[in-house]
């Protein structure tokens, strides 16, 4: 048990907390999605189309989207805060992480809302 | 050039971590790190994967003649691998948030049980796939 008063500071129990939340999110929405493409029979391009069309399919992976954007990041820092300890270069690669996602993030918005 | 590190005081350090010392648990939680950056690395391809199979009937096609490709089959295994791993070892650490098998004999068999699990259910993928 590590001894401090976390108060004050930034701790960094926000960022747990949506690590975690973003998980639930995108295992729930894995499983449904996994579950329903198992149970349809042959994938054609109209049923794809079709599927991706609907609005709570838009809505479910709008949420599985933001959650991966925001999940990674946590992740992405993490690791970087453990491995890579010249500050400039992790504060460089925590920055192209950033851009990495929010690029990710525009793209998926633009694919599924041009639909 | 300005230095932002916070001057700390120092810390034991274990040198230690060749692969061949780590226990089960130590194994998985290396392995959530890896396959969590090779899913951020792959998010590029399968949004690539994504547009193109949507965009037309064409597209859609031409994504499964790319996916038929010996090579992307190959990546498709080691993504679904690092996919399932992720899943599977997340769902472990959710269940030792809320204090499940948080004992040291239960613990090693849950990441065991996490390793076995991810590596059965890519062979089942493997399998589908060739």
């Amino acid at each position: 048990m590590v001894n401090r008063i976390v108060v004050g500071a930034h701790y960094g129990l926000k960022d747990w907390l949506i690590q975690r939340m973003s998980a639930v999110v995108m295992a729930v929405y894995a499983l449904l999605l996994t579950a329903f493409l198992l149970g349809s029979g042959p994938i054609t391009y109209l049923f794809w189309k079709g599927l991706f069309a609907q609005g709570w399919m838009r809505f479910a992976t709008l949420l599985f989207v933001l959650s991966v954007l925001v999940h990674a990041w946590v992740g992405a820092r993490d690791v970087l805060m453990d491995y890579i300890k010249p500050t400039g270069l992790r504060l460089t690669m925590q920055v192209l992480t950033i851009l990495w996602l929010v690029g990710c993030g525009g793209w998926a918005l633009q694919i599924l809302w041009r639909i | 050039m300005l230095d932002l590190t916070i001057k700390k005081k120092p810390r034991p350090i274990w040198f230690n971590i060749s692969p061949a010392n780590l226990p089960v648990p130590g194994l998985v939680s290396i392995l959530h790190r890896i396959s969590g950056l090779l899913l951020v690395m792959g998010l590029i391809w399968f949004l690539y994967l994504l547009d193109m199979s949507l965009t037309s009937e064409l597209g859609f096609r031409h994504v499964a003649e790319y996916l038929a490709h010996p090579i992307s089959k190959l990546a498709m295994l080691g993504f679904a691998w690092a996919f399932l791993h992720h899943f599977c070892a997340g769902i472990r650490y959710l269940l030792l948030d809320v204090h499940r098998g948080i004992e040291l004999p239960a613990a090693r068999m849950s990441s065991f049980i996490v390793l076995v699990i991810s590596l059965a259910l890519t062979v089942i993928i493997g399998m589908k796939l060739w």
